[in-house]
């Protein structure tokens, strides 16, 4: 259902404006002390302008950090339940990469797969994300060995390439990109003879998914995840950045007369993420730790769904305080 | 469209407690709303989470037989924060309950075949819904020997339930407890639950074995019963693993590629001799 048209630069504020109006919330990347994150705005000239990626991933608009589950009531002889639903107001995620943008693809696999999951579905329906090509790429990025690529549409709603004299073009993808559309319709320009391959950053794919996730289940008692882990040191920093990484706590907070369960980002790299109480841990050294996060994304993920459970965004790369890089790990594990 | 939140516990009052052993207790529990009491439905293998409101939720198993209709029971030792939470709930109280969650135990692929029990402390429990549900359909079943062993006298749990399968003709019971856990009385066996299973030597024509236990005892027991002729698809046990959700999406009790919460808990030997050992 792909139609493709040409917007303005100045077609944005029209754009904004519109949905400001129509009571939406804009998220968008911004830029703060040379740090990319994803905030609300009100016009574009609050976006950032040129930025490779935001430090975090935007998949907290769909799995938020903290959640509510349920909360209660406790009185003697007595407990009250109380289910929520999240405050729904139609958001729009501005600028998202395809890599960001293929994320949410992603986590409503793992949220949806068997019983569905009424919170993360209903952020996902109030959501509409309008992607943007890259148009450069660093060290890290491996979209193209994932399946993605700098132009991918997987994800978005209506996807901008920035072209090279000002404004943008604009593929309306999905029902709710051509809703978008229909707010401001006179700001889609016909758009005719665009190369749109060449207004994309070049990411050389370096390893084939399928090959490697072919591969892992003979790999398992390979050295090689001890060789690359030995400077790991646990932190969950690189889960805590990806838009695919979707493992999580269920907390208590609670005192003598009510309390509230939530929901909170974890990560398998964590010790405590599989020790049991009685001290026992399955997973107890950080080897097998990052051999469950590669093995997770690459090999039970693909094997269940079909696809990788990696966006090859780079952003753990870039969050690792012990550059560890995910690109060359794999890389490394192909060619083992 | 109203949609079900699954992190939304059931109700339940504690009806029954029952001091088990040292830590150990069982909860008898049943369901404060009728309606959700008529609609529930488990098998025999199946799991929940519990909640002690106010400290969280812990994962255990079902341990009556889904042919005792009315409630549940679980057993579990107070280890950490919420099951020492629980530990203090008494007969009135409520508790919360999500499940069931997990695979099942195939009885019913067991008719007509004789049926071997093997536990150790508290991993009664997860094969007591099983006897259970197996003497309640007790004629679908040829032989039915159950081998359980404790660290001491102490430790055993169900101690009136065993006197009572003592009793019964159509079920051999054999207990036994670890060396210098026995008591001046003490009857039955002495001798770690391995020692125990060589001198017995069942035979494995036509037979099932039901293991569960510490990975001390599983260690020596399954090279046992291979060597008894048990083949490692008649060799099922159930996995425990840390668990937060319960239905496959929280990420941590998969050993491999298998979720313990929806591939499991129950599997065959032949199964987890193709996974890694992560449990």
């Amino acid at each position: 259902m792909t139609s493709t048209f040409k917007l303005s630069a100045s077609a944005l504020e029209t754009l904004f404006a519109a949905l400001s109006t129509g009571g939406w919330r804009i998220l968008g990347p911004t830029e703060t002390d040379g740090r990319v994150e994803v905030r609300e705005v009100k016009n574009p000239s609050q976006v950032a302008s040129q930025y490779l990626q935001s430090t975090l991933s935007a998949k907290e608009v769909a799995f938020p950090k903290v959640e509510r589950l349920l909360s209660y009531k406790m009185t003697p002889g007595q407990v009250e339940l109380q289910d929520h639903d999240p405050e729904l107001q139609p958001t729009v995620l501005f600028g998202a990469r395809p890599c960001e943008a293929a994320g949410f693809g992603v986590l409503d696999k793992v949220f949806n797969w068997d019983s569905r999951d009424k919170l993360f579905s209903a952020r996902l329906r109030q959501l509409t994300v309008i992607g943007l090509s890259c148009t450069q790429a660093d060290d890290a990025c491996f979209c193209t060995s994932v399946g993605g690529g700098p132009g991918s549409t997987r994800g978005s709603d209506l996807l901008l390439t920035p072209l090279p004299k000002g404004g943008y073009l604009a593929e309306v993808l999905t029902a709710k990109g051509e809703a978008l559309q229909a707010l401001v319709p006179a700001v889609f320009e016909p758009a005719e003879g665009v190369d749109k391959e060449a207004l994309l950053a070049k990411v050389e794919p370096v390893f084939d998914r399928a090959e490697l996730t072919a591969k892992l289940p003979g790999l398992f008692a390979s050295e090689l995840w001890a060789e690359q882990s030995l400077r790991c040191l646990g932190c969950g920093a690189c889960a805590f950045v990806c838009p695919t990484c979707a493992c999580f706590d269920i907390q208590e907070e609670a005192d003598t007369k009510q309390g509230q369960r939530l929901r909170l980002w974890d990560s398998c790299g964590l010790r405590q993420f599989t020790l049991h109480a009685s001290g026992h841990n399955p997973r107890n050294v950080q080897a097998e730790r990052w051999r469950q996060r590669v093995y997770h994304k690459f090999s039970y993920f693909p094997q269940r769904f079909g696809e990788a459970m990696c966006v090859g965004c780079g952003k753990c790369t870039r969050a690792c305080p012990v550059d560890m890089n995910l690109k060359e790990h794999l890389t490394q594990a192909s060619g083992a | 469209m109203a949609e079900r939140n699954p992190y939304l516990p059931y109700l339940m009052r504690v009806a029954k407690v029952t001091e088990e052993a040292p830590a150990v207790k069982t909860f008898r529990l049943e369901f404060m709303n009728p309606e959700e009491a008529a609609n529930f439905e488990f098998f025999t293998g199946q799991f929940g989470l519990y909640s002690a409101f106010g400290e969280g939720e812990s994962t255990f198993c079902i341990a009556s037989s889904p042919t005792r209709k009315g409630y549940i029971e679980c057993t579990f030792r107070a280890v950490g924060r919420v099951t020492s939470a629980l530990a203090t709930k008494e007969e009135g109280d409520i508790v919360g309950f999500r499940g069931p969650y997990g695979n099942l135990f195939p009885l019913d692929a067991w008719r007509g075949k004789n049926l071997l029990f093997i536990a150790g402390g508290i991993a009664l429990p997860p094969l007591r819904s099983v006897i259970w549900n197996c003497l309640d359909r007790r004629e679908e079943f040829e032989n039915i020997t159950v081998l359980y062993g404790a660290r001491s006298v102490a430790d055993l749990v169900y101690k009136h339930e065993l006197q009572g399968w003592e009793g019964r003709s159509d079920i051999d019971l054999v207990v036994t407890v670890d060396p210098g856990g026995e008591t001046a009385d003490w009857t039955g066996k002495v001798g770690f639950v391995p020692t125990v299973l060589e001198q017995l030597a069942p035979a494995s024509a036509n037979t099932v074995a039901i293991v569960c236990g510490p990975p001390i005892m599983i260690k020596f027991t399954l090279p046992l019963l291979e060597k008894l002729g048990f083949g490692a698809d008649s060799i099922f046990t159930t996995l425990e693993n840390r668990m937060k959700c319960g239905h496959g999406k929280c990420g941590r009790c998969n050993t491999g590629e298998s979720f313990v919460c929806k591939d499991g808990p129950v599997y065959t030997l032949a199964q987890l001799q193709n996974l890694p050992a992560e449990y």
